[in-house]
C-alpha cells in the first residue's frame, strides 16, 4: 500500500508541471485559437536564461523575476506581434507550422549556441526528505504540488473576479461581441500571451531542478502538456489541472503495475478515450460548431 | 500551362539521365528524396486536398518498411511484401480513419500524433517481431524480372518508376469526380455535405490512400536504406513530413517534391552551417509561414494575383478618370 | 599582366609546388560523428578529442611525413544519415572512417566501408560491431562482452552478490549492457532477480527503484545514459536504498555527479577510460583538452583522441600509407604508452577488432570519482 502511495504522491508532483504547461496552452487557444507547438520550448528557454543570470551572480529568485520579465516580451510580446497576428487570419494550420518551425529552431539554437549537454539547475527547495507513513516524500514535490496548484487556482480566480479577467474570458468566448461591447480586444489576447509566458516561467522554476536544463528538455514536457490540456478539457483552466495530475499518477502507476516500456503509452491510452468518448474532455462544455 | 508542362519534362529528363553522373552518394540522396515524395504525395492528399491534418503519417512509413523487412527476413519475396504494405496501410489508415476523424480538425491532430506514438512504441518493445531497438538489418533489394535491383543506380531508376507511376494515378485521382469531392471537402465541408457529398465516406477514402501511399514509400525506404529501426518513424518524422508537405504547398499538386527536397535535400546543402542548420531550417520554415502560408508554389499565383489585382486597379481608375471627365 | 611577369609568377608555382610535397598529398580521413539529435554529446565530445589528436600530430610533422586531413559530418544520431555519409566518404576515397559512435549507426554504416574495404574506428560498445565478421572494424573502447565479465566479477566475488538487480535503457547500448552482464554474472552464479527497462531522456525514476527495492536483491546495476543516471541515483537515495549501486562508465562520470551531487556519493563502476586516472598521460591530456575547449571531456574524448593515435601507430608499424597494409598491421597491434604516449595507456588489438586495455573500479567519494583499483588487461592475466 505503502508503495501506491509512494507512486500516487510522485506521480502527483509530475503531474502538477503537466498542468501548469497545459493551462498555458489552453489559455492561449481560448483567447487567439493559438495552437501553441513549441509549449515545451517555451518552458525550456527561461531555464536557460535563468541559468544565464544565475552564472551572473544573480541568486535564484532575482534571475527568475528577471526571466519572467524577458520571457513576456520575448514569449508574450514578441511571439503575438511577430508570429500569432500575421499568421491568425489565415487559419489553423500556418500558425501550427509556424511554432513548429520555431520549437525547431529555439531546440537548435539552444544547442547550437549554447550547449548539447544538460546543466543542473539550483532547487527552489532545500533538499529534505520527509518520511510520511512509510512514503518517503521530497520538499521539493510538497512545494511543487502546492505552487502549481497555488498558480492554477490563481490564475482561475484572476479570470473569473477581476474585470480583466472577465474581460478576457469574453474574448475568448465570442471575439466579436467582445469588440462590440468596447473590450479592448488586441489587448486582452496580449494579456493571455504574457501570462502564458509567466506560466511557462514558473513550470520552468518549478521542473527543470528534477529535468536538469537540456536543449530537449521541452519536447515530451510539450507533448504531455498538449495531452493533459485535451483530456481535462480544452474550455476550462481547471480541466488543465486535473489533465496533468491524471496524466502524472497514471504513468506511474502504469510504470509499476503494468509495463515499464509502455509508460507513455498510458496518456495516449486515456487521451483517444477521452477524443472518442468525451472529446471536450472530461471537464469541459461541448461547443457548437460555426458553419 | 505549357511553361508547366516544359519544366516537367526537363525535370523528368535531368532525373532521368543525371544520375549516371553522379556518384554513389549523390543516387542515394536522390532515391531518399524520392521515396519522401510519395509519401508526402500522400500526405498532400490527406492534408492538402482534403484538408485532414495528419500528424501521424510517419507511422504509415514505417509499418511499411516493417512489413518488407519482417517478410523478407522470413524468407517471402519483396514482391509480396510490397502490396502487403500497400493494402496493409489502407486497411488500417481505414481503421484509425473511422473513429479518429468523427472529431476536429486539431484533435485529428492529437488522435494521429498519438496513433504515431503507439505504433513507435510497439516497434521499439515488441523485440520478437521487429527486433526492437537493434531493428532489423540487412534488408536484401529485389530482383525485378531477373534483373537484380542490387546496385545504387538501378534501386534508383526502380523507385523513380514507382514514383511516376504512383504520381500519374494520383494526378487520375484528382482530375476525377473523386478528386473535386476532395477539394469540396477541404474548403468548406459543411457546404459540401449539404451538396450531397458524403463528408464521412471521402474523409476516410482520402486519409486510407495517403496511407498507402506512405506503406509504399516505406516498402521502398526499407530495400534502400537496408537497416529498418524505429527511430525514422517518430512523431518528430511526422512532424518533418508535415512541414515538407505545407512548406511546398498544400493542394498543389508538386507541393511535396518542392517540400521533400527542402527537408531531404536542404540539410545537405546547408550542411557547411552544421551545428546551425536546424536553426536555419526553422526559422525558414517561420519566414515562409509569413511570407507564404500557403507554401512555396504558391509564389507563382500569387505573383499572378497581384498582377491582376493591380490590372484591375488601374482599370478602375482609368475608369474613374473617365468618369471623372465626363462630369 | 605582362607575360613576362605571367612567367615568373609560374615559374614561382612550380617551385612551391615541387618543394611542398607534404602539402600535396594529406592523409584524408572522414569523421561520422553524432552532432545533433539524442547522442550530441557523445559525437561532440569525440570530435574534439580527435581535432586535438590532428592538430598535435601535425604540428609534429604528421605521419610519415604526412598531414592528416579530417573532415567531420553529423549523423544526426540516425542510422540512415550515418549510412549515406559512409557512402560519401567511400566515394571520396578515404585512408580511413571514424565513427559513428552510436551502436545502432555503425552496425549499418559498416556494410559500406567493409565494401569498400576502408578501416572504421568506432567508440560503440555494443558486443555484435566485432561479432560480423568484418576485418576493417576497429574499436576504441572496450566492448561490452570485455567489460561485462569484469564488472560481474567485482559484484560476484567482492561484493559477495548471490542476486542482482539490472535497471537498464531500453536501446541498443542498454540492452546490449543488460544481455552481457547477466549473462557474465551467470556464469559466476549470481542470478538477475529483477531486469527493469527505462526510457532514454527518462525522468521519473520511482517505479524503477521501487522495483529493485522490492525484489530485495544485494546489489543494484545502473546501466544507462548519464543524465538518466543521475536521476535514478536521486531516486534510489530519496527512497532510502542502502544497498551497493554498481554500474560503467556511464556512472560515475563526472557529468553524473554534477548533476545526482551528493546522491552519487557511494556509486562504484567499472570505467574503461577516466580522465581521473592516476596516470601521468592521461593528467596531461586532460590539462590539454581543457585548455582548448574549456571543459573537461568524457570518456567519448578520451576515445576520439586515442584511436587517432591508434591510426598513428598503425601506419607507423605498417610502413605505408596503405589500407589493407594497416589493417593487417592492426590485427595483432601492440602500442605502449612510452613510446607513444598519445594512446595514454598500453593498448593491444586482436584479429576481431576488440581491443585489451587496463581498466578501473572507481567510486564516488565526497562529489569526486576516485580510482580504486586498477584491473589489469584481460590478456595479461
Amino acid at each position: 500500500m505503502t508503495d501506491f502511495l509512494q507512486l500516487f504522491l510522485s506521480g502527483l508532483a509530475t503531474g502538477s508541471i503537466y498542468a501548469v504547461a497545459a493551462l498555458g496552452f489552453t489559455l492561449l487557444w481560448q483567447a487567439s485559437g493559438t495552437i501553441n507547438f513549441a509549449q515545451g520550448e517555451f518552458v525550456m528557454l527561461p531555464a536557460f536564461i535563468m541559468l544565464g543570470f544565475i552564472s551572473l551572480g544573480a541568486p535564484l529568485l532575482v534571475s527568475f523575476v528577471a526571466t519572467c520579465a524577458v520571457a513576456v516580451l520575448l514569449l508574450g510580446w514578441v511571439f503575438k506581434r511577430g508570429i500569432a497576428d500575421p499568421l491568425l487570419r489565415f487559419g489553423m494550420m500556418p500558425i501550427v507550422v509556424a511554432t513548429i518551425g520555431l520549437a525547431i529552431a529555439m531546440r537548435s539554437g539552444i544547442r547550437a549556441g549554447f550547449s548539447a549537454e544538460a546543466h543542473p539547475f539550483p532547487s527552489l527547495f532545500a533538499d529534505k526528505l520527509f518520511n510520511v507513513a512509510g512514503v518517503t516524500v521530497t520538499l521539493a514535490d510538497v512545494g511543487t504540488l502546492v505552487l502549481s496548484l497555488l498558480l492554477v487556482l490563481g490564475t482561475q480566480a484572476f479570470l473569473a473576479k477581476t474585470v480583466t479577467g472577465r474581460a478576457m474570458q469574453a474574448v475568448a468566448q465570442n471575439t466579436d461581441s467582445a469588440t462590440v461591447l468596447g473590450i479592448n480586444v488586441p489587448r486582452m489576447i496580449l494579456y493571455t500571451f504574457a501570462i502564458n509566458a509567466l506560466l511557462a516561467c514558473a513550470a520552468a522554476l518549478l521542473v527543470t531542478p528534477t529535468y536538469l536544463a537540456k536543449f530537449d528538455m521541452g519536447e515530451s514536457l510539450g507533448n504531455k502538456a498538449f495531452f493533459a490540456a485535451i483530456i481535462g478539457g480544452f474550455n476550462n483552466s481547471r480541466g488543465a489541472l486535473l489533465g496533468g495530475l491524471i496524466v502524472g499518477v497514471c504513468e506511474n502507476l502504469a510504470a509499476a503495475y503494468i509495463s515499464p516500456t509502455y509508460k507513455d503509452a498510458v496518456a495516449l491510452v486515456i487521451f483517444m478515450l477521452v477524443i472518442l468518448f468525451k472529446p471536450q474532455g472530461l471537464l469541459g462544455k461541448k461547443t457548437e460548431r460555426k458553419v | 500551362m505549357n511553361r508547366n508542362l516544359l519544366i516537367g519534362v526537363v525535370a523528368l529528363a535531368a532525373l532521368l539521365i543525371g544520375p549516371p553522373f553522379l556518384k554513389n552518394y549523390g543516387i542515394y540522396l536522390l532515391s531518399y528524396w524520392l521515396v519522401f515524395v510519395i509519401a508526402n504525395m500522400g500526405l498532400n492528399l490527406t492534408l492538402g486536398y482534403a484538408g485532414q491534418k495528419s500528424l501521424g503519417h510517419a507511422a504509415f512509413f514505417g509499418i511499411g518498411a516493417y512489413s518488407v523487412a519482417i517478410l523478407m527476413k522470413a524468407g517471402f519475396s519483396f514482391w509480396l511484401g510490397l502490396p502487403v504494405a500497400v493494402i496493409g496501410c489502407f486497411v488500417i489508415g481505414l481503421g484509425l480513419g473511422f473513429p479518429a476523424l468523427r472529431v476536429q480538425t486539431i484533435y485529428l491532430a492529437f488522435a494521429t500524433l498519438g496513433f504515431n506514438t503507439a505504433v513507435w512504441l510497439v516497434m521499439r518493445n515488441e523485440e520478437w517481431l521487429t527486433g526492437g531497438t537493434f531493428g532489423i538489418n540487412n534488408v536484401g533489394r529485389p530482383g525485378l524480372f531477373g534483373l537484380s535491383l542490387d546496385s545504387n543506380l538501378a534501386y534508383y531508376y526502380f523507385v523513380l518508376g514507382v514514383a511516376l507511376v504512383l504520381g500519374a494515378a494520383l494526378w487520375g485521382l484528382l482530375r476525377s469526380p473523386w478528386g473535386k469531392a476532395f477539394t469540396a471537402l477541404r474548403d468548406n465541408p459543411i457546404r459540401a455535405e449539404s451538396l450531397g457529398v458524403n463528408v464521412q465516406a471521402y474523409t476516410l477514402l482520402s486519409f486510407a490512400i495517403g496511407a498507402a501511399y506512405a506503406g509504399a514509400a516505406g516498402a521502398l525506404f526499407a530495400p534502400l536504406v537496408q537497416f529498418v529501426e524505429p527511430a525514422p518513424f517518430t512523431v518528430a518524422a511526422s512532424i518533418m513530413m508535415y512541414l515538407m508537405v505545407v512548406v511546398g504547398g498544400p493542394g498543389y499538386f508538386f507541393g511535396p517534391l518542392l517540400g521533400s527536397a527542402v527537408g531531404v535535400l536542404l540539410p545537405e546543402w546547408l550542411r557547411f552551417a552544421q551545428a546551425w542548420y536546424l536553426l536555419v531550417f526553422g526559422s525558414a520554415v517561420i519566414v515562409l509561414m509569413l511570407w507564404l502560408p500557403d507554401g512555396l508554389l504558391s509564389i507563382p499565383d500569387r505573383i499572378k494575383a497581384r498582377r491582376m489585382s493591380r490590372e484591375a486597379s488601374a482599370a478602375r481608375a482609368a475608369s474613374a478618370k473617365a468618369l471623372g471627365a465626363h462630369s | 599582366m605582362q607575360p613576362r611577369h605571367f612567367i615568373h609568377a609560374a615559374l614561382a608555382c612550380a617551385v612551391l609546388a615541387l618543394s611542398n610535397g607534404a602539402l600535396a598529398q594529406a592523409i584524408k580521413i572522414a569523421s561520422l560523428q553524432e552532432l545533433s539529435g539524442t547522442g550530441a554529446t557523445v559525437g561532440t565530445n569525440f570530435k574534439n578529442g580527435m581535432d586535438l589528436a590532428i592538430k598535435e600530430i601535425n604540428a609534429a610533422g604528421g605521419i610519415l611525413g604526412r598531414k592528416i586531413e579530417v573532415s567531420h559530418a553529423d549523423t544526426q544520431s540516425n542510422p540512415g544519415v550515418a549510412k549515406g555519409l559512409a557512402q560519401k566518404a567511400v566515394d571520396d576515397d578515404v585512408f580511413a572512417v571514424f565513427g559513428p559512435g552510436f551502436s545502432g549507426s555503425i552496425l549499418v554504416s559498416m556494410s559500406e566501408t567493409k565494401r569498400a574495404q576502408i578501416p572504421n574506428f568506432t567508440g560503440g560498445e555494443a558486443a555484435s560491431i566485432t561479432q560480423q565478421g568484418n576485418p576493417y572494424v576497429f574499436r576504441t573502447s572496450f566492448g561490452q562482452a570485455s567489460s561485462m565479465p569484469k564488472v560481474a566479477r567485482y559484484m560476484a566475488q567482492n561484493l559477495k552478490a548471490k542476486t542482482v538487480a539490472v535497471i537498464f535503457v531500453n536501446n541498443d547500448f542498454g540492452k546490449g549492457g543488460r544481455d552481457s552482464v547477466t549473462k557474465a554474472l551467470d556464469a559466476l552464479g549470481a542470478k538477475v532477480v529483477a531486469d527493469i527497462s527505462t526510457d532514454a531522456g527518462q525522468v521519473d525514476f520511482s517505479s524503477p527503484v521501487l522495483k529493485a527495492k522490492q525484489s530485495n536483491a544485494d546489489v543494484i546495476f545502473v546501466y544507462t545514459n548519464e543524465e538518466e543516471s543521475a536521476r535514478a541515483l536521486r531516486e534510489l537515495r530519496k527512497q532510502g536504498v542502502t544497498k551497493p549501486i554498481v554500474g560503467e562508465t556511464t556512472l560515475t562520470s563526472q557529468k553524473v555527479i554534477e548533476l545526482a551531487g551528493d546522491a552519487a556519493n557511494g556509486a562504484v563502476a567499472h570505467v574503461g577510460l577516466t580522465t581521473d586516472a592516476p596516470i601521468p598521460n592521461m593528467r596531461a591530456f586532460r590539462s590539454k583538452f581543457e585548455k582548448e575547449y574549456k571543459y573537461i571531456p568524457d570518456h567519448n574524448g578520451i576515445k576520439g583522441y586515442t584511436s587517432v593515435y591508434v591510426m598513428k601507430a598503425g601506419i607507423e608499424k605498417a610502413g605505408k600509407v596503405d589500407r589493407a597494409a594497416f589493417t593487417k598491421a592492426m590485427h595483432g597491434l601492440q602500442v605502449s604508452a612510452a613510446k607513444e604516449p598519445g594512446v595514454i595507456m598500453d593498448v593491444s588489438y586482436d584479429d576481431k577488432g576488440d581491443l585489451d586495455r587496463e581498466s578501473f573500479m572507481t567510486e564516488v567519494k565526497g562529489g569526486k570519482q576516485e580510482v580504486k583499483e586498477t584491473l589489469p588487461a584481460l590478456g595479461k592475466k
